[in-house]
């Protein structure tokens, strides 16, 4: 199984891991004044590199924090997580 | 009238290498505090020792064991029946800052696993490797046994194992089960 660096707790086995999707997306400064679209793109659109992606994940099993890690999604390796 | 009841009352396990037994109802509160906040000293003059700050560890402070959780939350064990009294100790010592106590004693309970075959137990359902050069005494980590969520607390002679009370029942069977060969 992969291992996942926690920044917290050290190597631990991914089923101890939840997914939460591209980093950095942020809230709309003035949610009520997106159209459908700009809110559809908002909530719904990610980018999906092949190499390098910055994404949300949480230690579910464990510390139950969140953290910050760049993945390379062509070969899963984890190239750094961060607080 | 109501009566007490542990999730594992009268399991006990005594089979050559291995000892496992419930200890039930300790006093366990979750504390959420700022690490550099000013309610931090005075959480730590109040139970006589610093929180662990170190992921992963838990100390011993006076009758107290605290337990790492997190960066900024820890689970407090005691003996039974301390609840109020450590809570109004810690509400006055956080005082007015930004902090939490809450009692989840009935969450879990606590397990102690020993005798020489205990790592070999743990070691068929956990990926933390124990061995005692990386995880000696006072070493505690939340992670997964047979798919279970887990806190085990290093100490000596023996771990303590912290299972959710709904899933108690299967844990201390698998625990029996693993024990079939163990330090053979
Ligand atoms: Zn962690």
């Amino acid at each position: 199984m992969q291992l996942i660096p926690c920044p917290w707790c050290g190597p631990r086995e991914e089923a101890e891991f939840h997914y939460g999707g591209q980093a950095g997306v942020a809230y709309p400064e003035n949610p009520a004044e997106l159209d459908d679209e700009a809110w559809a793109r908002y909530v719904f659109f990610r980018d999906n590199p092949k190499g390098p992606f910055a994404e949300r994940w949480v230690h579910t099993a464990g510390c139950r924090r969140w953290f910050n890690a760049v993945r390379d999604t062509h070969t899963y390796r984890l190239m750094r997580v961060y607080r | 009238m109501t009566v007490e009841q542990s999730p594992l009352a009268a399991f006990a396990h005594e089979g050559g290498d291995v000892r496992i037994a419930e200890i039930p109802f300790l006093t366990q509160l979750d504390l959420r505090l700022d690490p550099d906040g000013p309610a931090f000293p005075a959480v730590a003059k109040a139970l006589g020792g610093e929180l662990p700050t170190a992921p992963c560890t838990a100390s011993r402070l006076g009758d107290v064991d605290a337990l790492w959780l997190g960066p900024d939350e820890w689970l407090l064990l005691a003996e039974p029946g301390r609840q109020r009294e450590l809570e109004v100790l810690l509400r006055a010592a956080i005082g007015e800052e930004h902090g939490a106590v809450v009692d989840v004693s009935a969450q879990r309970t606590a397990l102690s696993l020993a005798g020489p075959a205990a790592r070999e137990v743990l070691a068929r359902g956990c990926s933390i490797d124990l061995d005692p050069r990386f995880a000696p005494a006072g070493t505690c980590v939340q992670t997964l046994l047979a798919r279970t969520g887990v806190t085990i607390v290093v100490q000596e002679e023996r771990f303590l194992l912290l299972v959710r009370a709904s899933f108690a029942q299967y844990l201390a069977a698998w625990l029996v089960d693993s024990t079939d060969g163990a330090g053979r």
